[in-house]
């Protein structure tokens, strides 16, 4: 029947009433009945009690029957469907209280009325069966009415249902619920979700009973998650009921209530954190001593079983992060438990704690206590390792393994090569001729250069030595970059030391039995250092431009990452405006050049033999991939010694030996027809200059070999290359 | 890592001392079993630091490359350790007053890489760096070598002496061959067989051996770990590769097998232990790996009980481990360059028993650790 509007339900009403009171006779057999019983529901069941229970007037005769097939007839849940109807568009909440009343009261009420001479249905025990039925039939109805796309409500089904279980039938409602249920959610999302809202909309007042039917009945913690969902995490009430009350302040429930309710928190992640929490108060109480002295010894039963069933629900990580406070805990509370006189208590106490121990220590060693064994500790025990669900619960320990208790082993930890901290030790372990010792090689070889330039002194002592032992190093292990490290080193020890060690590497460059790759490396250590000296300590801080560094082309790898840096440095010199940009060259011009006093051992040695041949090594000959680095080198120290006295002299003597060989090199390399069509002009310079000898010539020419030696490959320019060739040209310019 | 890390440690030492004085005060109460309770819970609780040596034995003036006990013997018998090392010497040390004996010089000062005594303390065998196996006569004060075997084997590998009837013994050595491995019947020094791994195998040199039989009378096995990281089972009666099982990615230094739980370990260069295990049908298998702190082991000796087992590492620790479960005890951090070998002694009162560990810093030191279990 359609929903009637205010006025008809009051008309019906008061219908249903006169018919009620009318006498036998005016009221046809059957037919009466039949008005109750098609009537809507919500007024039926309020007329019937009301005629039921007009106080000290005649009862109505055959109106407990009526109402006795009123419930079976299932009229209640057309009740609970048509309130639940009439919510969906806003109902009357004073009348749905009132129906509350009546429906959960109405064996109270009708047993006070009949003075228990009530019918069975009437029963406790039968009505709320019935009822939960008639809630079960009203679910489906709204399943349905979701599945159709109707919105449906369903709180007044959940005031029900909390009303019942707050007047304490929750055994006789839930029994018919929760079995249900548990079928219907079982691979049903809209009943999965019918059921958390059924629990959800429960009022507050009610929740506990509600939770608590709930967690009692559920056959295990993965169904009562089904059926909960997460009402702790979105109901604060519920919250305390699962997380304080049943657990802290109640302790009358069941093993199995406990793993239900633990369970459940611990099977989703939003719930996890409620279970850790749950924990670590758990273990508070565990571990005051107050609460041992003052707490029955039931609630510290049952403490110890939720303790060890939230253990078994921990895992790995969370016992990681967890493992101090479970620690602590745990020593808190074994401390107070193993001065309790009573057995039960230190006994408690140790199972707990080896428990504990067990858990949060899967490799290391476990606690052992020695106390006889009954059902209690067995019982405790095998709830610790009774989670199916997750199988990271360690074994316990075997007798075997047991008795062997480890050593502290904390400070086993990667052994680290001491380098050596002295210069000497260093020189023992690269000259040393124990192969075996790669580990402490390397770390000598890595050490080096920053114990060089911390000790200048003690490198002086041996600076040559140490120069002669870098130079003839060789590559034991493959050291990520080994060949700069040297390098590096090479340089600080003739930094360091310059003139000795300036000496002995030119004279190393020319003497026997070197490869060209140890005398390359004598002139690009030599052309680092130079630069080191002549640089201002403090040059890698200021801001002073690459374009006043000569380009030192080294062979290293490193070319690539001094290539960037220039392009960068470039690009921002050409986007930056430079306001202070004569101060910052003033600065810089005003730095004593260091390679001032030892410049001449750098550059004399080296120019002394290159344009005779040696037994072993022909500069001019096939070793020409030398002379190219030779003139690179020369041109670079010379830059180098800007503002030094000794460069007048080194133009004076050497230059004009040494840059001739290099025109002439360069003239016969390169074909004429280039020589012309490029550098006419330097020819032309270069004739001049030869024939004048004039001062201004000496260095122009200088520069334009260094331009060209810069710019022209070195290794093809001398492969046509005689000595021969160069001393006709001489002759024939003079 | 430890799982007591140093802060727990510290925690939890304060409360025990707290605890343990209210504890033993509170006597009535407690009964006299709660002292080993508390015990236990003191060590569970403060892993004990690793103990020191017992003593050290110092004067060989050179790398310590094997030690061998010899203390089985009743009480008149003085208990002796053997050590080999590099100077070619062979020091006997007397275990009572913890000096040389004897100084042994038969390897023409090339290092001694294997001692071992063949049935009694007065006779010796020895392998050294100059090729030779020597068979010393110690009896009635004698230092003489009766007898030797030219092995032409270049490596390090040690032989491995197994005892297969009273006054004969069998040696499996790493032979000229790089890849060969000799058996003799010692001491008639006959040829058994040569165990040559199948062309194109590529094992490599034998690094390490260890010659068992399951029990007397049965057919002697031997196991033989590679250069390439295989340990490989060997029937030596027939001269058949059983079964080969790739343990490590680098050489195998040193292996050692129980034959009653069927289970071995061996360790390379890496930072792993490899254990595994022989089934029925004769075939290695590997059991589990266990990691370790730093790279290299030179040396692992199961105890003869089979409870424990130690490893000498490179990086100058020697490691202990309960057999079973390689499960690990104590690292014990003592020497001062790689432990170049350990040794469980063979007294036949257990509490007595001696772990003996030779190493490169020229020191021997002897531990008494898990004696009591």
């Amino acid at each position: 029947p359609a929903a009637l509007g205010e006025r008809e339900r009051a008309l019906f009403g008061a219908f249903l009433r006169s018919l009620a009171r009318a006498p036998g006779a005016a009221r046809p057999e059957g037919v009466w009945q039949r008005c109750f019983l098609e009537g809507p529901a919500s007024l039926v069941l309020c007329v019937l009690l009301e005629s039921l229970g007009s106080a000290g007037s005649v009862r109505i005769p055959g109106a407990v029957g009526v109402l006795e097939q009123f419930l079976q007839e299932g009229r209640v849940s057309a009740l609970l469907w048509e309130v639940c109807q009439q919510q969906a568009q806003a109902g009357c909440p004073e009348l749905q209280d009132v129906l509350i009343n009546k429906i959960v009261c109405l064996p109270d009420h009708v047993s006070n009325k009949l003075q228990g001479k009530n019918p069975p249905v009437f029963f406790p025990q039968n009505y709320f069966p019935l009822l939960g039925d008639a809630v079960l039939q009203v679910l489906e109805k709204i399943s349905d009415s979701l599945r159709g796309g109707l919105d449906c409500s369903i709180s007044f089904v959940s005031h029900v249902l909390g009303k019942v279980c707050i007047h304490g039938r929750q055994k006789e409602i839930l029994g018919v619920l929760v079995p249900r249920l548990t079928d219907l959610t079982k691979s049903d999302c809209i009943w999965q979700r019918i059921c958390w809202r059924l629990v959800e909309c429960v009022p507050d007042r009610w929740m506990e009973a509600v939770v608590l039917g709930f967690v009692q009945r559920a056959p295990g913690a993965d169904v009562l998650s089904r059926l909960l969902g997460n009402l702790v995490v979105k109901n604060k009430k519920a919250q305390f009921v699962v997380t304080q009350k049943m657990l802290l302040l109640q302790y009358g429930h069941t093993t199995e209530v406990l793993q239900n309710l633990l369970g459940y928190l611990s099977l989703d992640s939003l719930r996890r954190t409620l279970l850790l929490r749950v924990l670590q108060e758990l273990l508070e109480t565990w571990s005051s001593s107050s609460a041992v002295k003052h707490s029955p010894a039931e609630q510290q039963l049952y403490i110890s079983k939720a303790i060890l069933i939230c253990l078994s629900h921990l895992k790995e990580p969370e016992i990681e992060t967890h493992r101090q406070e479970l620690l602590t805990s745990m020593m808190e509370g074994v401390k107070c438990r193993l001065d309790s006189s009573l057995l039960q208590q230190r006994r408690l106490g140790m199972v707990v704690a080896e428990s504990i121990s067990l858990k949060i220590n899967t490799e290391g060693p476990v606690l052992k206590f020695e106390y006889e064994e009954d059902d209690e500790t067995r019982e405790l025990k095998s709830l610790l390792v009774q989670t199916p669900s997750f199988c990271n619960v360690p074994s316990l320990p075997d007798d075997d393994d047991d008795d062997l208790i480890p050593y502290d082993m904390s400070e086993d930890k990667e052994l680290k090569i001491k380098a050596p901290v002295y210069i000497r030790d260093c020189i023992e372990v690269l000259t040393g001729s124990r192969t075996e010792d790669v580990d402490k090689w390397e770390a000598t070889v890595k050490a080096l250069e920053s114990l060089v330039r911390k000790n200048p002194a003690a490198t002086r002592e041996v600076s040559v030595e140490l120069a002669k032992i870098l130079l003839h190093l060789e590559e034991k292990s493959s050291i990520e970059g080994f060949v700069e490290l040297r390098q590096r080193t090479q340089v600080a020890v003739l930094t360091t030391d310059p003139i000795p060690v300036a000496k002995y590497l030119t004279s190393q460059f020319y003497s026997l039995n070197y490869s060209l790759r140890q005398r390359m490396d004598i002139l690009d250590v030599l052309v680092l250092a130079a630069q080191e000296l002549s640089c201002p300590k403090f040059c890698g801080k200021t801001k002073h431009s690459g374009a006043q560094k000569p380009c030192i082309q080294l062979l290293q790898g490193s070319d690539s990452s001094k290539g960037w840096r220039r392009v960068v440095d470039e690009r921002i010199k050409n986007k930056t405006r430079r306001l202070d940009k004569g101060h910052c060259d003033m600065e810089l011009a005003s730095r004593p050049n260091e390679f001032n006093s030892v410049a001449g051992y750098f550059f004399f040695p080296l120019i002394q033999h290159f344009d005779r041949p040696l037994t072993t090594f022909d500069l001019l000959g096939e070793d020409h991939l030398v002379l190219g680095r030779l003139a690179h080198t020369l041109a670079i120290l010379m830059y180098l010694a800007v503002n030094t006295v000794v460069r007048k002299v080194l133009l004076y003597r050497y230059v004009r030996q040494g840059l001739l060989s290099c025109i002439s090199s360069l003239l016969l390399s390169v074909p004429t027809e280039r020589i012309l069509a490029d550098m006419t002009e330097e020819l032309l310079e270069t004739q001049s200059w030869l024939g004048g000898k004039t001062w201004w010539g000496t260095s122009v020419l200088f520069w334009l070999v260094v331009k060209l030696l810069c710019s022209t490959s070195l290794i093809v320019m001398a492969a046509v290359m005689s000595w021969h060739c160069a001393l006709e040209i001489c002759m024939i310019s003079k | 890592m430890h799982p007591w890390n140093s802060t727990v440690g510290s925690a939890s030492l304060k409360l025990m001392l707290k605890l343990l004085p209210r504890l033993f005060q509170r006597r009535i109460l407690i009964e006299d079993s709660m002292k080993s309770k508390v015990a236990s819970l003191f060590t569970a609780l403060m892993a004990l630091p690793p103990p020191d040596p017992q003593f050290v034995l110092r004067g060989t003036s050179a790398a310590v490359h094997t030690l061998y006990f010899s203390c089985g013997g009743s009480e008149p018998d003085i208990p002796l350790l053997y050590s080999g090392s590099e100077s070619g010497f062979i020091h006997v040390w007397n275990l009572r007053t913890h000096r040389v004996d004897t100084a042994l010089d038969g390897h023409g000062r090339k290092s001694v890489y294997c001692v071992e005594t063949m049935g009694g303390k007065d006779r010796l065998l020895s392998q050294g760096r100059d090729q030779r196996i020597c068979l010393w006569d110690l009896a009635e004060g004698r230092t003489s070598v009766t007898d030797s075997v030219f092995t032409e084997h270049v490596g390090f590998c040690r032989c491995s002496l197994l005892k297969v009837a009273q006054g004969r013994w069998l040696m499996a050595m790493a032979a000229r061959s790089l890849e060969e491995i000799q058996i003799l019947e010692l001491p008639s020094k006959t040829s058994v067989c040569t165990l040559k791994p199948e062309v194109g195998a590529k094992l490599g040199m034998p690094m390490c051996l260890k010659l068992w039989q399951l029990s007397c009378g049965s057919q002697p096995v031997l196991l033989a770990g590679y250069e390439d990281g295989s340990v490989v089972l060997w029937n030596v009666s027939m001269g058949k590769a059983l079964s080969q099982l790739v343990c490590h990615q680098e050489p195998v230094m040193s292996l050692d097998f129980d034959s009653e739980k069927a289970k071995g370990i061996s360790g390379s260069s890496e930072k792993v232990l490899s254990i595994w295990s022989l089934n029925e049908q004769q075939n290695l298998q590997v059991y589990k790996t266990h990691e370790l702190v730093n790279a290299g082991i030179s040396d692992i000796t199961i105890r003869p009980d089979k409870k424990i087992l130690a490893t000498a590492g490179w990086d100058h620790r020697i490691r202990i481990f309960g057999w079973k479960k390689l499960k690990p005890l104590a690292v014990l951090d003592y020497h001062t360059a790689t432990v170049h070998c350990v040794s469980f002694s063979d007294h036949s009162n257990p509490r007595e028993r001696l772990l003996a560990a030779g190493s490169k810093d020229q020191r021997i030191s002897v531990w008494s650790i898990y004696a009591q279990t």
